[in-house]
């Protein structure tokens, strides 16, 4: 497992453009909003958090394709498929790469962006927890939809349509911590549900994952 | 005598062949004479005649959420028994449900824009049936997208899973996110909330009308897809000799 971990690291990393493009992607997406809806009377500092939310959401859905594309492609998937590591096992590792890989920087370069977004100094400990907390859950949700349309050759649009319908209860708690920490309410009941949907997609989506990953290599 | 001869193509073409011409007859005359029916209902003292969108609106939002059930029993039939016309008949719902989606949400809309006096309110229930919505979207879309029959009801069944506890989420993340204009459940049973009866028979006839409907349809959608399988069947066959 760690074998593999390491590998799609090192892919990422030293084939270019996955690890620096998602996050040049988010800092794009928070560059162009101010332009678009104007940046001065404070309505930046409202809307900062869920631009920052559907910023993440975006840059993380642009990479998903990477994560079981380029292996089918050149056969290595099939090599997986039948390797002593069970599937399921793959997809979660699979997960956890594209997440370091994406989710990871967007998360620690993300208060630079609320500060670019005005956003409120109180949330952006919440900014940064909330992202900790929710993109494993995207990552893996990814993974989901990457797995399923693996097979297609343009899937690229039609896992969109598929998976971002699953990122929405993610995106709203997400963003609702972050709103609530701006205005200095408690914050306990989103960020329970958000990591309660971290959890349980961790803890179940590799299956339905694997189970699709089979099918498309039958 | 079990349900699950109807696994068998045959016998489900000829069972749905002989019932299907009465389930037909009876989804006209309920939905026909739900809607006339209500149409002559008098005036609600304070929404008008709007009133009177709620026999279209309230049937085709229950059957929008049922078909999506109904989906997800068909699919898991296929994923754990592996029977064809249980996954054909996930297939023929998807495009059912998702135009009693939309029905819901534009009768929504215009009964809204008089009442509220907005088109659309991002409220709980009208977000919910949008995800909803999308959900039924990307279904459909993914069968399309698969050519091998067998992985795309595979994959659709898996979708649909997922797709369920996600969407089942929605429904109740989006409560949690804005408080709610759209009012409480249309029938409830305490006695002081009830609608009054002139409203009320014409809406069970109604909803038993839209159920019927949506059977209708799905049956025959059912049947045209295992038609369909058949004859790529026999064209492939007839390509090989």
């Amino acid at each position: 497992m760690r074998a593999l971990l390491w590998r799609d690291l090192r892919l990422a990393v030293r084939a270019g453009g996955g690890f620096g493009l998602s996050l040049a992607f988010f800092l794009i997406v928070c560059t162009l909003v101010p332009f678009g809806v104007g940046a001065g009377g404070g309505q930046l500092s409202r809307i900062a958090p869920g631009i920052l939310w559907v910023g993440a959401l975006l840059a993380c859905l642009l990479s998903l394709d990477r994560i079981f594309a380029l292996d089918h492609e050149d056969g290595s998937l099939d090599l997986l498929a039948t390797a002593p590591l069970p599937l399921e096992g793959v997809v979660a590792i699979k997960a956890l790469a594209h997440w370091l890989v994406t989710g990871l920087p967007l998360v620690v370069f993300s208060p630079l962006l609320g500060v670019l977004l005005h956003l409120p100094d109180a949330a952006q400990i919440w900014l940064v927890l909330s992202l900790l907390i929710g993109t494993p859950a995207l990552s893996m949700l990814g993974a989901f939809g990457a797995a399923i349309t693996v097979g297609l050759r343009r899937g690229g649009l039609l896992m969109s349509l598929l998976v971002l319908p699953l990122y929405v209860p993610t995106l709203i708690f997400g963003a609702e911590m972050v709103r609530r920490g701006a205005i200095g309410l408690d914050v306990t009941t989103p960020l329970v549900f958000l990591a309660g949907i971290t959890l349980a997609t961790l803890a179940l989506v590799p299956f339905a994952a694997a189970a699709a990953l089979r099918v498309n290599l039958r | 005598m079990s349900i699950w001869e109807y696994a068998n193509p045959v016998k489900f073409l000829r069972t749905s062949g002989t019932v299907l011409p009465w389930i037909v007859a009876g989804a006209a005359l309920c939905t026909i004479g739900g809607l006339v029916w209500g149409f002559l209902t008098p005036d609600d003292y304070r929404q008008g005649s709007t009133v009177k969108i709620v026999f279209l609106h309230v049937p085709a939002a229950l059957m929008a959420i049922n078909a999506w059930l109904m989906m997800l029993v068909a699919s898991l039939i296929w994923l754990i028994r592996r029977h064809h016309v249980s996954a054909l008949a996930a297939k023929a719902a998807a495009p059912v449900g998702a135009v009693m989606t939309l029905i819901a949400l534009i009768t929504g809309a215009i009964w809204g824009q008089p009442m509220w006096g907005t088109w659309w309110e991002w409220d709980p229930r009208l977000t919910s049936f949008l995800v909803l919505f999308l959900f039924y979207l990307g279904y459909m879309a993914l069968w399309e997208a698969i050519e091998d029959p067998d992985s795309a009801a595979d994959l659709t069944g898996l979708l649909c899973l997922v797709g369920s506890v996600f969407a089942l989420l929605s429904r109740y993340a989006v409560n949690f996110w804005n408080q709610g204009l759209h009012q409480g459940a249309s029938l409830s049973v305490a006695p002081g909330e009830r609608m009054s009866a002139i409203y009320r028979y014409p809406l069970y006839l109604s909803m038993l009308g839209f159920f019927l409907l949506f059977l209708a349809l799905v049956l025959i959608r059912t049947r045209t897809e295992i038609r369909r399988r058949r004859l790529a069947a026999l064209l492939a066959r007839e390509h090989r000799a």
